[in-house]
């Protein structure tokens, strides 16, 4: 995988892996912080649009974010033991256009993928700007989650 | 208690509340499970990062949005949740000992054209600081019930 923001193509595709949402994890992340009836229990979810419990919308992102994170962390440790040298860890000014078109029921188990969808150079000559578009899809098929997120990757030093 | 509907939230109402202390223990739970960079994780190593020393995940600070939405109007609302977020912008580090709270600006409302018993209302959310400055910012639609026919207006 690759590292710094040049290695970063438009169209370049990645699996992220996947997660099994359970009942505890759904509740365990609703009480914290999105304490809604339907997150919270079986029989709130059956009282809602909903029919049944469903994982919060920021627990789907929030797994997102880990599986991202640990993949570039195993990339990030492949390179170091072929003693080539890391880029610094970029931050994100924020995300756009996040979807949540199904809902996660407890046992759904979700794989995440990401594409890059633009590259740009920045006014900071260190770091350049990646917009990539990252899916969850369930395991009949159906895509429960999306959005475009937006990083800063730093540039090789020229 | 009254709920309050659809019929509740009018375009241009501004109102603010939630009062959350952000405290290093809660930066690294969150960030252990589901964000584990060193900015987020360690005071030490943070120092040596872009964010020069601790600061909550922007996923964290999301999250204790929500929180506060539900806390302050959500949970006595008849919402039926949101489709998705159309941006969010992470103006500002949130950093340990910062007190958070939100500031709820009401964009639109209209009824929902596939599902009448519904309605569509627009926010955006701002998430201050003690200093009263935004740290995030967040839009999107919340879909509420329409109140039933014979239900007097909450509040």
């Amino acid at each position: 995988m690759s590292l710094f923001y040049e290695d970063q193509r438009i169209g370049d595709t990645k699996a992220l892996g996947a997660h099994t949402f359970t009942r505890e994890g759904i509740i365990a992340f609703a009480v914290l912080y999105d304490p809604q009836p339907f997150h919270l229990s079986e029989e709130g979810g059956k009282a809602s649009i909903y029919g049944s419990l469903i994982a919060s919308g920021w627990h789907t992102a929030s797994i997102c974010m880990r599986l991202m994170i640990d993949g570039r962390d195993r990339a990030r440790a492949a390179r170091a033991a072929l003693g080539e040298v890391l880029p610094q860890l970029g931050v994100s000014p924020g995300f756009r256009d996040m979807r949540w078109p199904a809902p996660v029921r407890a046992g759904d188990t979700i794989a995440y993928s990401s594409r890059v969808e633009t590259v740009r150079e920045t006014k900071r000559p260190q770091w350049g700007l990646v917009t990539a578009r990252n899916i969850g899809v369930n395991q009949h098929g159906a895509e429960v989650f999306a959005f475009t997120s937006i990083v800063l990757w730093e540039r090789r030093a020229g | 208690m009254d709920l309050l509907y659809f019929e509740d939230f009018t375009p241009g109402e501004i109102v603010q509340y939630g009062d959350i202390e952000v405290t290093g223990g809660r930066i690294k739970a969150f960030a252990e499970q589901f964000d584990p960079q060193p900015f987020h994780l360690d005071e030490t190593a943070a120092r040596d990062t872009m964010a020069g020393g601790l600061i909550a995940s922007g996923w964290h600070t999301a999250g204790m949005l929500m929180r506060m939405n539900c806390d302050n109007f959500l949970n006595r609302s008849a919402a039926q949740g949101a489709p998705g977020i159309a941006e969010v912008n992470w103006l500002k580090p949130v950093r340990p000992g910062d007190r958070l709270s939100v500031r709820r600006t009401t964009v639109s409302a209209r009824p929902s054209a596939s599902r009448p018993e519904l309605g569509i209302v627009d926010f955006t959310f701002e998430v201050l600081n003690q200093l009263g400055e935004a740290t995030m910012t967040q839009k999107n639609v919340i879909l509420f019930s329409r109140r039933p026919a014979g239900e007097g207006a909450a509040r």
